[in-house]
């Protein structure tokens, strides 16, 4: 699907009301839109909404051997994903150029400033360590992805509690969550990515750019630091030139950012916290809803079945018996079935040759029952049974004569039919092939 | 949209009638295009059979022949896993088609019916009892004449106790039209 385009007139006045400091949403140059954190049942997953950017997170883990040249330290893996429902120009599986730069501002910001200790990851050095992985998805793009982003991936390992483990000589143990309490990561600091947009050559600037003030943007720097004032990473793209007072007035402005959303993200923590020892219910299904007037949730509503049996039988003795039609599959090999016959050959003369040898081979062949056949019956009659008016026939195949080779291998014997009947396409195609090669000796 | 029955949560979003690719273009109707996320990993080989039962259950109820040479496409993201994923995502596509505005000739929901192994039906089972059961069943069934428009299984079950699942799950359809009914209202009475 192709984005829409911004129009010159709707671009003209984004940058004439910014010239006058005037934001479209009636913000101030400084301001940040509402930061919302939800959590989701499983521990390690959480929704940020940034305004109406929203980014879902979620962190995995897996026992896994470490790399070669750092056997002591566990492997973290981010990834981020823009949804297609975020916005109509994102196609699944193109490699933009901006998710490209998305997923290495996320991995510079979160691996590289060492936030999450990866040597408490390893469990046996060289052989176990733990495999960390987090995964973003872009829900909605409003602007701003990288901020929203960052929040999400910090407070999503910062909430994530992996498996507790024992080591014993060379044995390791690892334990449910009935068994033994999972165990949080251990996080140093939590690094948070402040964006500024540029414009008229750096002569105005705007925290937290929306959609349509990134469109018009002429440069962007992305500062990520965390509370103590250091700065993790610090990133300036779109060419534009930059005094270093402008830069230094901008690491000020976020230092001031992140004090106030670290505040906040630990505030959520503590509250989620809280809701699970107190037993409460907690996930997405019990804090969209009271979030959002336009949501709405039932309770478990409670079916009557008490007729369901007669009503079952009823429709059984109404309906059709199965039709016989179909034929009985005919076991020719091991692991070689075939249901229904062929149709005659509708080529014309080109095989009348192989019309008579198949003939010969066919009357060799034997039938006999095996246990893949009840299976396969009860399949074909339930199959019957959904489409109550119209009896299927499956001898209808739509293949030619068959001539079966001896496998190569026996494959196993439970196959469903579908699957045999794909299988004798692709054995009667493969022989077919074999037969022509045959005729031109 | 984002039905969750009990913890299972789907979001979905639809992006059409809308401009479409050459090559995916249909002559004379719309192409309807369904992209399922898992919150972990990369999509699947499940991801794919479980989009391609709900085009085509999309595609019988959407009027596609209103929009020639368009395309539809429903995204769905998996929020959370506790159960009747197939179901969830049955629900959030119809909810997602009918917030859009698409025309449709009927509504549809899922309703996921587990058979334990004593041979009781469990509908809208947790991810443990599907897990424990024989068999587990999910249809979409349609609002017009509660007729059964997808029908799919795993595990083995006689034809009276699918006969049997098919009942009860018609008379929870009847419970969740009537969600449908009530969050639609909700939905247009506040904005």
């Amino acid at each position: 699907m192709k984005a829409t385009p911004l129009s010159n007139c709707e671009r003209r006045f984004l940058l004439r009301a910014i010239e006058e400091r005037k934001r479209l949403d009636g913000r101030q140059c400084y301001d940040y839109r509402n930061v919302r954190i939800s959590f989701g049942a499983d521990y390690g997953c959480c929704i940020v909404e940034l305004g109406k950017t929203r980014v879902l997170a979620q962190v995995s883990c897996e026992l896994v051997p470490p790399k070669p040249n750092r056997p002591t330290e566990g492997i973290l893996f981010f990834n981020l994903e823009l949804s297609p429902m975020a916005a109509p120009g994102f196609e699944p599986g193109r490699q933009s150029e901006l998710l490209v730069k998305l997923n290495r501002l996320i991995e510079r910001c979160l691996r590289n400033s060492k936030c999450v200790d990866t040597e408490s990851l390893c469990i046996i050095a060289g052989e176990k360590v733990w495999q960390i992985r987090l995964d973003l998805h872009l829900l909605n793009h409003d602007g701003n992805i990288i901020d929203a982003a960052s929040i999400a991936g910090i407070v999503a390992l910062c909430h994530f509690r992996r498996p507790d483990v024992s080591v014993q000589g060379e044995e390791v143990t690892v334990y449910t969550p009935e068994e033994r309490d999972p165990v949080p990561l251990s996080i140093h600091h939590m690094p948070v990515c402040v964006s500024f947009a540029f414009f008229q050559q750096g002569t105005y600037l705007l925290v937290d750019p929306s959609e349509c003030e990134e469109r018009v943007m002429d440069g962007l720097l992305v500062i990520a630091m965390n509370k103590h004032r250091e700065i993790c990473t610090i990133q300036s793209s779109g060419g534009i030139m930059l005094v270093k007072d402008q830069v230094l007035r901008c690491s000020k402005i976020t230092a001031v950012k992140v004090a106030e959303i670290t505040e906040l993200i630990q505030k959520a923590l503590e509250n989620d916290q809280k809701v699970r020892k107190e037993g409460g219910k907690f996930g997405f299904a019990e804090s969209i809803p009271n979030q959002k007037i336009t949501a709405f949730k039932i309770e478990r509503a409670a079916i009557d079945t008490n007729n369901v049996e007669e009503q079952a039988e009823e429709i059984i003795a109404k309906a059709d018996p199965p039709s016989e039609v179909f034929a009985k599959p005919i076991l020719h090999t091991p692991g070689t079935a075939q249901i229904g016959e062929g149709i005659e050959n509708s080529w014309g003369d080109l095989e009348e040759s192989e019309r008579e040898e198949a003939a010969e081979e066919e009357g060799e062949i034997e039938a006999a029952a095996f246990e893949c056949q009840k299976m396969e019956t009860e399949d074909t009659s339930t199959m019957s049974e959904t489409k109550k008016d119209e009896p299927i026939v499956l001898s209808d195949s739509e293949e030619e004569e068959v001539i079966i080779l001896e496998p190569q291998e026996v494959p196993k014997k439970t196959r469903t039919q579908t699957n045999s009947k794909q299988e004798n396409t692709s054995k009667k195609a493969f022989n077919k092939r074999r037969k022509k090669k045959r005729a031109a000796y | 949209s984002s039905p969750s029955p009990g913890d299972t949560s789907v979001l979905a979003g639809l992006y059409g009638p809308a401009e479409v690719k050459g090559s995916k273009e249909l002559p004379d109707r719309a192409a309807l295009e369904v992209l399922l996320r898992p919150k972990v990993g990369l999509p699947g080989v499940i991801e794919h059979s479980r989009e391609q039962l709900l085009r085509q259950t999309c595609e019988a109820v959407v009027l596609g022949t209103l929009h020639p040479r368009t395309a539809i496409t429903l995204v769905l993201q998996v929020l959370s896993d506790a159960g009747s994923l197939l179901a969830c995502c049955l629900n959030a596509a119809c909810m997602g088609l009918l917030d859009a505005g698409l025309p449709l000739s009927s509504l549809f929901c899922g309703v996921t019916c587990a058979l334990d192994p004593n041979g009781a039906i469990v509908l809208d089972p947790t991810t443990r009892q599907e897990q424990e059961a024989r068999a587990v069943l999910t249809f979409a069934i349609d609002s017009a004449e509660r007729k059964v428009l997808m029908a799919t299984t795993k595990g083995s079950c006689s034809v009276e106790e699918m006969q049997q699942c098919l009942a009860a799950a018609q008379r929870a359809a009847d419970t969740i039209f009537q969600f449908y009914r009530d969050s639609v209202r909700r939905r247009y009475s506040k904005s």
